[in-house]
């Protein structure tokens, strides 16, 4: 545990740096001047990109080579991706890959 | 008038409440687990108001990362918001007093939102777009402190719940790899960053991935920028013809 004033410390670095993120555009392109081209290609181009590093970045922790070789994570993964495609219920796919997950690293690969 | 307004704001923001409240008790938990309790959740939900960064935010309070690291981080793994606000500079410009909340509360879940509503003509669209964001919030809020109280009640095993986190992001790239009319961008975000995470490991992958992948979208870009263009934009006419201009 680390100091209260330390925590609420943290946590405005935090809001200020989101807030940074989002207002950055505006402050860059909320002129008459127009968002140029290639910013507009970028920003309609990277979402997807941007999503497959994400979960790359959730996943980072597992190791392929150590035994349970990353299977929790992978099934986990394999079945929301499965569940999304077929019923494309965001809370559907989250809620049960979720439980799926913790019943399989609290009771499968203790 | 404000009723049917509300009742359709509601409607509309459905499923965030659903997922919402989801991944906000997700948090909550996640974050009484680590020693900090409702309060903690009630105001680093009102004041930062970002799914995935407070998810990170838990590993940050549990000490060992320097404030420049923290803010470092927060910049990185939100850097992809800087593009959301491209859509909405106009729009959000026009709406006065709650211009800077707009901007404020733009999240993935709200700017998806926003980007896909057909708002009826009886409802300003204005009003709509703020009630929308902050309906969402409210329901980000609610959520978070919900976890963080039953969290400390809870009899059950709660390790594991993190993975909502993944799950979510699994379910928008899903979404976004059965309607994005390219796989191209997926494929080269995912290649770039499992290879920067084999070059450079855990801690220090994001950002060379991020910069790589930005590059190579770039150099791909005479390849890729016709499927950025709306089919339906009235200013496409306009865009092709400068295009031309920008290639020879």
């Amino acid at each position: 545990m680390i100091s209260a004033q330390r925590a609420i410390l943290i946590i405005l670095v935090v809001a200020v740096c989101t807030f940074a993120t989002r207002v950055l555009p505006f402050l860059f392109f909320g002129g008459n001047r127009g968002v140029p081209r290639a910013v507009n290609y970028l920003g309609k181009i990277l979402p997807p990109a941007i999503m497959a590093t994400l979960v790359i970045y959730c996943l980072k922790g597992i190791s392929l080579l150590r035994a349970p070789h990353g299977a929790p994570e992978l099934l986990a993964v394999a079945l929301v991706a499965i569940l999304h495609v077929w019923k494309r219920n965001n809370l559907l796919s989250i809620g049960l890959g979720t439980v799926f997950y913790m019943f399989l690293i609290q009771v499968v690969f203790v | 008038m404000k009723k049917r307004l509300l009742h359709y704001t509601f409607l509309q923001t459905l499923p965030v409440f659903c997922g919402y409240l989801f991944l906000g008790i997700a948090f909550g938990l996640l974050l009484s687990n680590a020693g900090y309790g409702a309060p903690w959740a009630l105001f680093s939900s009102i004041f930062i108001y970002a799914g995935s960064i407070q998810f990170v935010l838990v590993n940050f309070l549990s000490g060992g990362f320097s404030l420049l690291t923290v803010a470092f981080m927060t910049l990185l793994i939100n850097s992809r918001h800087i593009f959301y606000g491209l859509t909405f500079i106009e729009k959000f410009q026009s709406m006065g007093k709650r211009y800077p909340y707009m901007i404020f509360s733009l999240t993935d879940e709200t700017y998806s939102l926003l980007c896909s509503m057909k708002v009826p003509e009886e409802f300003p669209e204005e009003d709509v777009f703020f009630l929308v964001s902050l309906s969402d919030q409210c329901y980000w809020v609610l959520g978070s402190v919900l976890g963080a109280l039953t969290g400390q009640l809870l009899p059950f095993d709660t390790t594991g719940v993190d993975f909502a986190m993944t799950a979510l992001f699994v379910v928008i790239f899903t979404e976004q790899w059965l309607s994005f009319p390219t796989h191209l961008p997926a494929a080269i975000g995912m290649v770039s960053s499992i290879a920067c995470l084999l070059l450079f490991g855990p801690s220090g992958f994001l950002l060379p991935s991020l910069v790589i992948t930005v590059t190579v979208l770039m150099l791909f870009r005479a390849k890729l920028e016709p499927y950025t263009l709306e089919p339906d934009s009235p200013s496409q006419e306009a865009d092709s013809d400068k295009k031309e201009v920008l290639h020879r």
